[in-house]
């Protein structure tokens, strides 16, 4: 039950205990951060076994690894290792450029990335349990988040508005099954909880995703690449949780020494939100 | 009645839901002020760990442990069933739990996430079976004399009952069945 949590994301024990430490509602197992996997460039894959145990190990919080897109065989790997949750990345190279891993087929929950609602219900079509926006991994930057998340709750308050024949243009405009446009139209929500990820870096970042709609937090490199991971990481806890109080955002956001620096998205040679389909 | 949701981190709009559908108020509860202005208390299912920090953090561990001392009923799922308990097994050094139902649990005893399960249960005072969902779920290994076992699993206690304290492993506001949050309503009233 992460709802209201921080999921993140950490590349050994060490990283694990203090995300655990902090109050995480989950650990993302992974090799190098995404601001390293951009920076060092090259094909980035699944966690090495040994890693991810290590980390199962000292952490009693679930446990997520990466999946390359449509790469079914490393999620084969990551359920046999006993992860609790599956995360289908665009931050990992894709092994696929037409499928997503059919997650149907699977015991173990699968968390997979979305720009828009199109994008979403597809992956909850093919068996997703929860859906983040994108954003842009590894920048630091929360302008994609915040594109993205704004981009599938504002599809969605208009589908709630919608008549019943616009829902058949719905489903053709996103691409999306007219059964997922049509039970949206009546709850106004996706069926599955819509999380954030993708350039997260101060705590007001992680509140401005709720306060958006998102229902809890993936923070990847802004943690482990500041200064002093261990309060940045409790002050987002926070945050996440008083996301509606200022003068409590105020209180948490203070003396955290610099953030991790961040980049422009216009200076980016690649963007990892184009991937997947 | 005004029945807070501890909205620290977890389940909490589910259960806010079950709660306006027995004609109860729901309030979420983050702050001591707010805990000051409920009658009641739902600790929903989330992340044990992150919810006793940030019962501490937020100013709310005190004033928790004192209402529930002076006897304000609460109804704890999963999670929630942890944070009211005696004894937790298997969790962090520094995890509070806050006793207000002498039972000791033990913490993911049904297994990681992909050990998660349903099951139909047998609840003692229901008369058809309440269909149980047990995500990462917690049971109960010790009971103390006073605390009533109202379901169980493979012979471990999973709804448990102590005046008007009700504490569950399983999700009961997950499925639209209200029974076991009436029964909590019932118990606090």
């Amino acid at each position: 039950m992460l709802k209201g949590g921080v999921i993140m994301d950490v590349v050994d024990p060490e990283q694990a205990k203090i995300a655990e430490d902090a109050g995480a509602v989950a650990v993302m197992a992974l090799e190098r951060v995404p601001s390293d996997i951009r920076r060092d460039g090259g094909v980035a894959r699944m966690s090495d076994p040994e890693m991810i145990e290590g980390i199962k190990a000292v952490t009693t919080i679930p446990v997520m690894a990466k999946a390359r897109i449509g790469h079914f065989v490393e999620a084969q790997i990551l359920e046999a290792l006993g992860v609790d949750y599956v995360d289908e990345s665009e931050v990992l190279t894709p092994a696929d450029e037409a499928h997503h891993i059919d997650k149907w087929a699977f015991t173990v929950p699968f968390v997979c990335g979305a720009t828009n609602l199109g994008e979403a219900l597809r992956r909850i079509s093919e068996g997703a349990c929860m859906i983040r926006s994108k954003g842009e991994a590894g920048t630091g930057n929360v302008v994609e988040a915040v594109r993205h998340l704004r981009s599938i709750t504002g599809d969605i308050r208009k589908i709630t508005q919608a008549d019943g024949a616009e829902l058949f243009e719905w489903a053709k405009r996103l691409q999306a099954p007219l059964p997922l446009i049509q039970e949206i139209h009546q709850t106004g929500k996706l069926p599955v909880p819509l999380f954030c990820a993708g350039g997260l870096a101060i705590p007001a970042d992680a509140a401005l995703a709720m306060q958006l709609g998102a229902e809890a937090v993936f923070v990847g490199s802004g943690i482990f690449k500041s200064d002093n991971p261990s309060a940045r990481a409790k002050a987002i806890v926070e945050a996440t949780t008083h996301f509606q109080d200022p003068s409590m955002l105020a209180k948490v956001s203070r003396g955290l020494g610099p953030a991790m620096p961040g980049l422009e998205i216009g200076s980016l040679d690649q963007t990892f939100a184009d991937r997947g389909w | 009645m005004k029945v807070g949701v501890l909205a620290l981190q977890g389940a909490v709009e589910p259960h806010a839901e079950a709660l306006r559908d027995l004609g109860a108020t729901p309030a979420p509860v983050r702050t001591p002020a707010q805990l000051a202005g409920v009658d009641a208390l739902v600790v929903p299912g989330g992340e044990s760990t992150t919810m006793s920090k940030l019962l501490d953090t937020s100013g709310l561990a005190g004033p928790l442990s004192d209402r529930l001392s002076s006897g304000m009923p609460a109804f704890g799922t999963c999670a929630g069933m942890i944070v009211l308990a005696r004894e937790v097994l298997d969790g962090r050094a520094d995890q509070r739990s806050y006793g207000a139902i002498d039972i000791a649990v033990r913490r993911n005893a049904f297994g990681r996430q992909v050990d998660s399960f349903e099951a139909d249960l047998d609840v003692a005072g229901l008369e058809d079976s309440f269909h149980g969902v047990f995500i990462r779920a917690p049971f109960v290994e010790a009971v103390g004399p006073h605390v009533e076992v109202l379901a169980a699993v493979d012979g471990h206690p999973v709804l448990c009952r102590s005046g008007p304290v009700l504490v569950a492993a399983f999700h009961p506001e997950l499925t639209p069945d209200r029974r076991v949050h009436r029964l909590f309503l019932e118990a606090g009233a």
